[in-house]
């Protein structure tokens, strides 16, 4: 029994799957998942059709590195960042499904030249070099050896233009902690945490209610005994008023009005 | 099997990339079509090398991988520059280049 | 004759040419470092070339006389199709005779201008012109065939503009400047459709190829090549009717009309000419147009430069009189030819001189050029007023100096030719006596009538020593060259010779010509006793159309300027409304058309991928049609 339908089916079948799921997907994390399960899929195929060294390749190269640096990237754009599902170009939504629609019909149609023929197969061909991989080597080292450095070299070029597009030249010294903590001084308006209660306490009596910051009376202070006898010394406002003078000396904000004040 | 077979899926899928190409806003989505179309390619090579009895396409996939791998990386350094600039990986939005 | 390859010395033809070329980029490009040597650098390219010409002429001497022409072949010009055409120099008796001429009294003039130019600031470029011209008067002469002549006509022409506009501050200079380029233009037009009938006819430019083809030519072909040739000379040499250019290009610095003015460059006319003998062999029609063109010439030079109170203009009548006669000897035929170049290089000496002299009195009497404001330089001008002498002496036919002998075989042919042309001739030889009298009077011989605070002296060595080397060629270089028939026997296997044949005895004719010389010179005597320091307003009209150059600038404006102006007005509103009219419709459709296109172009990277999308699937059905 024949096994290559089997598989073709599936995997050309998960293939479009993946493929289309791509284009769909909102999310750029789906969709980056999806392609790398379509190029799985067809790194099936190359290896029903007698192309191992492909299908490895196909594994390494694409699913494991390239799809890797696209993962990579889309984490440092930022994963939430999704499309808005509004078409601004109008027409372009439809337009692109006909297009591809298109394609599809006119390379059926176009490829007449292929229809009804038999694979040979390259088997017979592995087997005059001793296999596929030294097939290819064959190829790469001795035929196509000039294309082969020129890849090379294009690597290289490669590195060094994404080196120098991403490239950022700093232009000041890094900050240090120090160099912050100045920074935010030097604004002039205070934003570390509020005094606690009783620091501008007046009297250290039971009786004497402790000021909150903004003034008022922090009645957690007070015992319930003498809250209950009626014992409760006043606040007197002068302190408060010297309270307040002492309090905008650290900047202290109580209320929306005080602020309009200074 | 026939060899029609993988050159219609392979047709299929490239007109999908195609589309995403078109359809998708997001830069590294449409990135990731062309790189779905380039597959698409490579899987007619590899069926084409083996209807003509001839490991030249498979080199020739090779080939496209590598040239592939050069094209994700100065791709993906653009879209990084382009994002770091405008904070956006639209392809809409630098529609500068325009009447 | 048969032209040899060049062997030995004239191999280096070409150095004839490339050395003052050399010195005129030099000059011209490195002007700045170059300050200081540029006139030393001009004046020993110009006189390196006169050596080696001279020892050229020398290694000819020795050569026999069927074997002195050679070609050179310098590079393969321009080849293409049926059309191919040698850089090649030609240096034959006649072509020799011409570098000899031009680079000694070119060298001479350069050596004048040097006392000449001295305050001028900006003497550098003018000695790069003055090796420009040189460069460009040699190749005309050495070219071998019509086309590089036409290359080397166009640069002394340049040379020519450039020079006589060298003041170009000076508006006067500037337009004369143009209108000598605008009036050449004409002859050059004429030279360049003679050039082109005669690729037409023979294929081919090659003056070899030109003689060989018009041995059975037919009339009517060799009347057109050489009507056409003759208007070329004519603008060149400034002879009716297009003789206007060169009375205003009396502008130029004194030493450039000497050179170009008077010496060499107008006289590339009489040169072309006798260089197209075999076209003027051949058409008898085509010579006495010659003829009757010098004729005119020869008699309305004459008066003007009789009628002229500035001492230029009328040497210039004179110069255009004198060429006048050389283009009637060119006319008579091989009976004249020999004579017409003879004239030539004696009018090449005497006029030089006359015009250094000019330069010299112009030099003392702070560039004034009114001879009524002149008079008694006599004695404090010694050098000049003896140069000045023998070249009168020389220009008006006194034996034994330069022009009688030449004047008096011009006239022999003439009078062997028919006896009207021979006694305009005569005629125009008594008008030389006059005018040249009357302007040795009022320069040197009568009262001073100077302008206050002039102050006459003697020009610097620089100046008058040219003067002086040029004087004693005018006064020997006739009888040198006649003795013996020299002269005859050196051009006749080029130019051809035939002996005169006069009606009247040579004895009687010179007699006959001393005679009407005398009158002349007695006549301009008793006329001019008393000389008026003002012009007199209440004269003959002759005298009012001759200072008027006979109207010749008036013929131009009425006949061909003012009808020119209405066409190019016509033109310009044809231009304007119909031509213009057009244009802007065709861009306001293409305007309007690209608005609407460029609303395809959106900005958006997703629409320019549609398109593609969409250019694909067109090619792809257009696959499909293909295959059906």
């Amino acid at each position: 029994m024949d096994f290559e339908p089997v598989m073709f089916w599936i995997s050309g079948t998960f293939a479009v799957i993946g493929a289309l799921g791509m284009v769909i997907s909102k999310k750029a994390v789906h969709s980056a998942l999806f392609l790398a399960f379509t190029m799985l899929n067809l790194a099936v195929l190359y290896a029903v059709q007698s192309a191992p060294f492909l299908a490895v390749a196909q594994v390494v190269v694409y699913t494991g590195a390239v799809m890797m640096l696209f993962l990579f990237v889309l984490m440092m754009v930022g994963v939430d960042s999704s499309d808005s599902l509004i078409e601004e170009i109008k027409g372009q939504r439809v337009l692109a499904i006909l297009g591809g629609i298109g394609l599809i019909v006119f390379f059926i149609f176009l490829m007449g030249g292929s229809m009804y023929r038999t694979f040979v197969g390259v088997e017979s061909v592995d087997a005059t070099y001793g296999g596929n991989i030294q097939g290819l080597a064959a190829l790469m080292f001795g035929k196509y050896v000039l294309i082969f450095e020129a890849t090379a070299a294009l690597l290289i070029t490669a590195v060094l233009g994404a080196m120098i597009l991403t490239h950022r030249e700093r232009l000041t010294p890094k900050k240090s902690q120090g160099d912050m903590a100045k920074e935010l001084f030097a604004k002039g308006d205070y934003r570390g945490p509020l005094p606690p209660p009783g620091v501008f306490a007046r009297h250290n009596a039971v009786d004497t209610p402790a000021l909150l910051p903004d003034g008022s009376i922090a009645k957690s202070s007070l015992p319930d005994a003498i809250v209950a006898r009626g014992d409760v010394r006043s606040v007197d406002y002068d302190d408060m008023a010297e309270i307040q003078i002492l309090s905008e000396g650290l900047g202290i904000v109580s209320d929306s009005e005080t602020e309009d004040d200074k | 099997m026939s060899p029609e077979a993988y050159l219609i899926l392979s047709s299929i899928i490239f007109s999908i990339g195609a589309m995403g190409v078109m359809l998708r806003r997001n830069a590294i989505v449409a990135f990731m079509s062309i790189e779905l179309m380039l597959n698409a390619a490579n899987l007619a090579l590899v069926s084409s090398s083996r209807t003509w009895g001839n490991l030249t396409g498979q080199v020739s996939a090779f080939f496209v991988m590598v040239i592939a791998a050069c094209e994700v990386v100065i791709g993906l350094a653009i879209i990084l520059t382009i994002f770091r600039s405008r904070r956006s990986a639209s392809v809409d939005e630098p529609s500068l280049l325009r009447w | 004759m048969i032209l040899q390859p060049a062997t030995g010395i004239f191999t280096f033809t070409w150095v004839l040419v490339a050395l003052p070329l050399l010195g005129a980029f030099l000059i011209l490009v490195f002007g700045k470092q170059l300050k200081k040597i540029a006139p030393y650098l001009a004046i020993a390219l110009s006189s390196s070339s006169f050596v080696l010409g001279f020892i050229m002429f020398l290694q000819m001497r020795t050569r026999p006389a069927g074997e002195r022409g050679f070609v050179s072949n310098v590079y393969q010009w321009i080849s293409s199709g049926s059309l191919d055409v040698s850089f090649g120099l030609q240096l034959d008796q006649l072509s020799i005779a011409f570098v000899l001429l031009i680079t000694f009294v070119g060298t001479m003039i350069h050596i004048y201008s040097l006392g000449y130019m001295e305050h001028d600031e900006n003497r550098g470029r003018f000695f790069g012109y003055l090796n420009l011209f040189v460069a460009a008067m040699l190749l005309l002469v050495l070219a071998d065939n019509y086309l590089l002549l036409y290359v080397g006509w166009e640069g002394v022409g340049l040379a020519s503009y450039l020079l006589i506009g060298f003041w170009q501050n000076k508006h006067s200079a500037a337009t004369a400047a143009k209108k000598a380029f605008v009036v050449n233009r004409v002859g050059d037009f004429g030279l360049s459709l003679a050039i082109m009938t005669m690729f037409l006819a023979f294929g081919s430019f090659s003056f070899s190829a030109v003689n060989a083809g018009m041995q059975n030519a037919q009339d009517w072909l060799a009347l057109t090549i050489g009507l056409l040739l003759l208007l070329a000379a004519a603008g060149k040499s400034a002879q009716f009717p297009l003789q206007s250019w060169l009375l205003d290009a009396m502008e130029g610095p004194t030493p450039v009309s000497a050179l170009i003015h008077a010496a060499t460059m107008v006289t590339a006319g009489v040169y072309l000419i006798v260089r197209s003998a075999s076209i003027f062999n051949a058409s008898e029609a085509a010579r006495n147009a010659v003829i009757i063109v010098g004729a005119i010439s020869l008699i309305a030079g004459a008066i003007i430069g009789a009628a002229k109170e500035d001492i230029k203009k009328s040497l210039a009548g004179s110069t255009m009189s004198q060429i006048g006669f050389m283009i009637l000897a060119a006319g008579l035929g091989p009976v004249g030819y020999v004579f017409a170049i003879l004239h030539l290089i004696t009018h090449g000496f005497f006029k030089a001189v006359m015009f250094l002299g000019a330069g010299s009195v112009m030099h003392a009497t702070n560039d004034n050029v009114n001879m009524r404001r002149y008079g008694g330089l006599s004695k404090l001008m010694i050098f000049t007023f003896t140069t000045f002498m023998v070249g009168y002496l020389a220009i008006i036919g006194i034996p034994p100096f330069a022009g009688f002998y030449s004047k008096e075989y011009i006239l022999e042919a003439a009078f062997s030719h028919s006896i009207w042309v021979g006694l305009i001739a005569l005629f125009g030889a008594g008008l030389t006596a006059f005018y040249m009298t009357r302007m040795v009077i009022w320069t040197f011989l009568s009262p001073p009538r100077w302008e206050d605070g002039v102050h006459p002296h003697e020009s610097p060595k620089s100046m008058t020593i040219p003067m002086i080397v040029l004087a004693i060629g005018a006064a020997v270089i006739g009888f040198a060259l006649t003795y013996n028939h020299v002269f005859e026997e050196w051009l006749e296997p080029v130019t051809g010779f035939e002996k005169p044949n006069a009606p009247i005895s040579v004895f009687a004719l010179t007699i006959l010509t001393l005679t009407v010389v005398a009158a002349g010179v007695i006549f301009a005597i008793y006329r001019y006793r008393t000389i008026s320091p003002t012009t007199p307003q209440e004269v003959s009209f002759l005298t009012q159309a001759a200072r008027k150059d006979l109207y010749g600038d008036v013929a131009n404006e009425t006949l061909l300027m003012r009808p020119g102006q209405k066409v190019t007005k016509g033109l310009v509103t044809f231009d304007e409304k119909a031509i213009d009219g057009t244009f802007l419709g065709v861009a306001n459709m293409v305007w309007s058309a690209s608005r609407l296109l460029r609303q395809t172009s959106t900005g958006y990277v997703r629409s320019y991928a549609a398109y593609i999308v969409g250019g694909t699937l067109l090619v792809m059905f257009l696959l499909l049609i293909a295959r059906l």
